[in-house]
């Protein structure tokens, strides 16, 4: 065995653990805010591993969507959230958890019979390497086109979506200057969300997005 | 590009080291494991010597800016006064506060400036002067810097202090925001350079010296790329993270030692690399303002002779290196210059200004690209 394939060996063994101890950690430990973090390290270990497949680019992109994105709202919305307060307790837990753990188990078998049974050495194109940007790319603006679209018209639609839920309560009329403020977007005929500012009590409700000073 | 068939291949001390030791009698393999650590280690001690230069140009400036002195008596002008910085720090007691989750503590600092140094992978100083010139080059970069916020917000929640958690929030929200049109302004420059490595960016950029640098086909690209650096660095007027009027010193506020000293150097180490990819993305990277291949060829000398490649190559390092202290300078005298915005301000001028034009610039650079290929590299 080569230098090479020695150091090949050794980084898939160490970030294999990180994944996997990290994902156990992510479900077992009972503090979120730890879990959370815990996330980020498989999502990086993850992005080792196709440092070590040569697919750089996706493993760039795992950082920046992943580890930059989804865990980073995740620590947000978790710290934004952070009440300390001790959940009720669930009659039957230990036989819930023993429910979960069994589905878990049978599923992890099943996973490990299709990994060895499975003939693994399939033909495929010799790998690009750099290339593979270029190749990504050419894949998605020409086959891949209709799931590209697809999958940007369902982010927009979790973003207006989010917009929608974020601006539940807004003033019709401007909380400063008094003007009237154009809702339309988000107003529906049955179910009026505008709130006459007269009407509440203006400490209470404050609009989502507005800061404080 | 044609131009990139004239940039002559340049000094490339991995060959001559490999050669020189396996002329000694040592395997291939062995010579290239020898070779591997010398250029991190020197990039690692560059960035820290720059972060030195940058404490003390930090303090003389900002010295000069309101009528003082400054350091004086540390050394001939004051050199040796960020040496002193460190030392001090080094030597403080590391106090981990009541009730903090200790191990995020330390773990916080360690996530913010691991990143900033691994982003020194792709900077280039000359066409194989860089440690790797990976084909991911720019991206790699903006990919690293989106960890830092994971450790900013473990530092901000692990201090067990409502201003640490307060600026840890803040830090990680400007951090997103920027982030997104500094993309766009780095994909415009990609778009026309037809790479993301570091060396093809600066290769198409030095055909006819300072007149092809990007900062002229791309100048809007250019202004955005410099706010969203300073507000990734958290410079003044986008050091909200840490406004010490409101925040105190947001979530650095309870650390000390050499965990504030790791986020000092960090921020810092941030800085100099974001000038470097300024000056390598708009600046022409290592470029002289007038080619070297014609300054040979007016003085009679082939550009491949040892002793004018190495001329290149040392010609190359200074000019990023003043390319970058020059922005530097700039970010210093901003910060003296510019008032802070507040946090509202901030936000609003990343999502609403920043990020449309940052839109529309690339897309004009693309209908350019369509229209003009020979100036815009088609």
């Amino acid at each position: 065995m080569t230098l090479a394939s020695t150091i090949q060996q050794l980084c898939f063994l160490v970030l294999a653990a990180v994944v996997v101890v990290g994902a156990l950690g992510v479900v077992l430990l009972p503090n979120i805010v730890y879990s959370a973090f815990l996330l980020g390290g498989v999502f990086l270990g993850v992005a080792g591993l196709y440092l070590l497949l040569n697919a750089s680019f996706v493993a760039a992109a795992q950082i920046l969507v992943y580890v930059g994105a989804v865990n980073v709202l995740i620590l947000f919305a978790i710290m934004l959230v952070n009440k300390k307060e001790n959940l009720a307790a669930i009659p039957g837990l230990l036989l819930r958890r023993l429910l979960s753990g069994g589905v878990c188990a049978g599923l992890f078998v099943l996973l490990l019979r299709v990994a060895f049974t499975t003939h693994w050495a399939l033909p495929g194109p010799l790998p690009v390497g750099e290339e593979a940007t270029i190749r990504i790319g050419e894949h998605l603006f020409s086959d891949y086109l209709l799931p590209f679209e697809l999958a940007s018209v369902l982010l927009l639609m979790a973003m207006i979506g989010a917009i929608v839920l974020a601006r539940r309560d807004v003033y019709s009329s401007d909380v400063i200057t008094g003007e009237p403020v154009d809702q339309g977007l988000i107003e529906k005929t049955r179910t009026p969300l505008l709130i006459d500012p007269s009407a509440t009590s203006a400490a209470g409700a404050q609009p989502l997005l507005e800061t404080t000073p | 590009m044609e131009t990139t068939t004239l940039v002559s291949s340049g000094l490339d001390l991995q060959a001559s080291f490999v050669d020189t030791l396996q002329g000694l009698g040592l395997s291939p393999g062995a010579a290239r494991l020898l070779w591997l650590p010398l250029p991190m280690v020197t990039v690692l001690v560059a960035a820290v010597v720059g972060v030195l230069v940058n404490v003390w140009l930090e303090r003389k400036i900002s010295a000069a800016v309101q009528q003082r002195i400054g350091p004086e008596y540390a050394g001939p002008l004051g050199v040796l006064q960020p040496m002193a910085d460190g030392l001090k720090l080094v030597f403080k007691e590391d106090i981990i506060p009541a009730r903090a989750d200790g191990l995020l503590f330390t773990l916080g600092p360690v996530l913010v400036l691991v990143p900033v140094i691994l982003s020194w992978l792709v900077v280039p100083f000359g066409q194989n002067l860089l440690i790797s010139n990976v084909g991911v080059g720019i991206f790699l970069w903006i990919s690293l810097s989106s960890i830092q916020p994971i450790g900013l917000l473990m530092s901000g929640y692990s201090s067990n202090n409502k201003y640490s958690l307060l600026g840890g929030l803040r830090a990680a929200a400007q951090s997103i925001s920027y982030e997104i049109p500094l993309a766009l302004a780095v994909l415009a420059i990609v778009m026309m350079s037809n790479s993301l490595s570091t060396v093809d960016i600066v290769n198409q950029q030095n055909g006819a010296g300072i007149l092809s640098w990007n900062i002229w086909r791309q100048p809007v690209g250019f202004v955005i790329f410099w706010i969203c650096a300073l507000a990734e660095c958290e410079r003044l007027p986008f050091d909200l993270p840490e406004a010490e009027e409101e925040l105190v010193a947001g979530y650095q506020t309870e650390y000390s030692g050499m965990k504030f000293a790791l986020f000092y150097l960090g921020s810092y180490i941030n800085l100099v690399l974001s000038a470097l990819m300024v000056s390598v993305l708009y600046l022409g990277g290592w470029g002289f303002p007038v080619p070297v291949e014609w300054l040979a060829g007016w003085l009679g000398q082939s550009v491949d002779a040892p002793v004018v490649q190495v001329i290149t190559a040392t010609t190359g390092i200074v000019m990023t290196v003043l390319k970058a202290y020059l922005l530097v300078f700039f970010a210093i005298l901003l910060r003296w210059t510019v008032p802070r915005v507040r946090i509202d301000q901030l936000l609003d001028l990343g999502w609403k200004f920043l990020l449309p034009i940052a839109l529309v610039n690339l897309l004009v650079t693309a209908a350019l690209k369509l229209a003009f290929p020979m100036a815009f590299g088609g």
